[in-house]
């Protein structure tokens, strides 16, 4: 049985790789994808630690991770979409401001 | 057994991790998204959450990744993206020095919160009174390969309870409400991503504005 101390180690390292990835790269997409590796290390993290605490509300709290996750991500490709829409191929540094 | 499953499952998440931050190309990186996700699904198997790890299939790898690839086509941006240059200066040493200064907070949380967590998985904290009798132990991968049980065997003479059982009895009674506003909150997200996907106009006119023209009209609702 592995110990819980690794699963948070794997979880921390998932999450600095991905906020590495956030602060580095420019397309917009990506980003979106970087910020789904910092979720899905957080939700290793509450199922870890609710596997040690042996309480099941680390499991139901992922399950609202997910719902809020998915609801983040509709929003935000749809945001992509209308931006990419106006300037084809814009990167994070040429949307500086969400005015039209 | 379980070690060589956790070690396999790490080096997939962390080389899928990996493959979305330096891909070039955005599909590489949905697809090494992909990868992280499946190796994360079954480290939620080895640690006892198998609802988890399937509604972690379905959602994200089913659905989301989906979802990023099809806007990836829709939009034509599938082409690859020039790595080299770099356009704020000292930028990348400083995200990779933020990165691994987190990473360091981290581990150091990890390593004070599991102290003896790394050895045989022992539990480090003491377990809440309340909440213990309504863990099922008896299910989950860990328990099925210590003795190739199926999932439903029970354990110590009571009646067995899935962990979907479980999951439920939280999410519909302790959590309905914070259910309920997940609902809610999934219909606005609908609802704002087909008014911000619709265009301007509406069906009709939603591609007369190829440049850029600000301030032409104000939002036709």
């Amino acid at each position: 049985m592995v110990g819980t101390g690794w699963y948070l180690a794997l979880a921390a390292l998932v999450f600095a790789l991905g906020a590495v990835g956030l602060l580095v790269r420019r397309n917009p997409l990506i980003m979106f994808m970087c910020v789904e590796l910092m979720l899905n290390a957080v939700n290793l993290t509450f199922v870890a630690f609710g596997r040690d605490l042996a309480d099941l509300g680390g499991q139901v709290s992922v399950f609202f991770v997910l719902v809020v996750a998915a609801a983040e991500v509709v929003v935000g490709l749809a945001i992509v979409v209308a931006i990419m829409r106006r300037r084809v191929g814009a990167t994070a540094d040429d949307v500086s401001v969400l005015r039209g | 057994m379980e070690i060589a499953v956790f070690a396999v499952c790490a080096v997939i998440v962390i080389g899928g991790a990996l493959g979305v931050i330096v891909a070039r190309h955005p599909v590489y990186a949905a697809l090494s998204l992909v990868a992280t996700l499946f190796g994360v699904a079954v480290l939620f198997l080895t640690l006892d959450a198998p609802f988890l790890a399937a509604v972690q299939v379905i959602v994200y790898a089913g659905a989301i990744v989906v979802l990023f690839l099809f806007v990836i086509m829709l939009l034509g941006v599938d082409r690859a993206e020039n790595l080299r240059t770099e356009p704020l200066g000292g930028q990348r040493p400083l995200a990779v020095g933020l990165g691994v200064a987190t990473l360091v907070l981290a581990l150091l949380f990890a390593i004070a919160v599991g102290t003896g967590g790394f050895g045989d998985g022992s539990v480090a904290t003491g377990a809440p009174a309340a909440v213990a009798p309504e863990r099922d132990s008896c299910t989950g991968l860990s328990k099925a390969l210590e003795d190739s049980s199926p999932l439903v065997a029970a354990c110590d003479g009571t009646e067995p309870i899935s962990n979907i059982r479980q999951v439920a009895r939280w999410v519909f009674t302790d959590y309905v409400w914070a259910f309920q506003l997940t609902g809610l909150l999934l219909t606005v997200a609908v609802v704002g991503a087909v008014v911000l996907a619709r265009g301007r106009r509406g069906a009709d006119g939603d591609d007369e504005a190829a440049g850029p023209a600000p301030d032409t009209a104000p939002e036709a609702v």
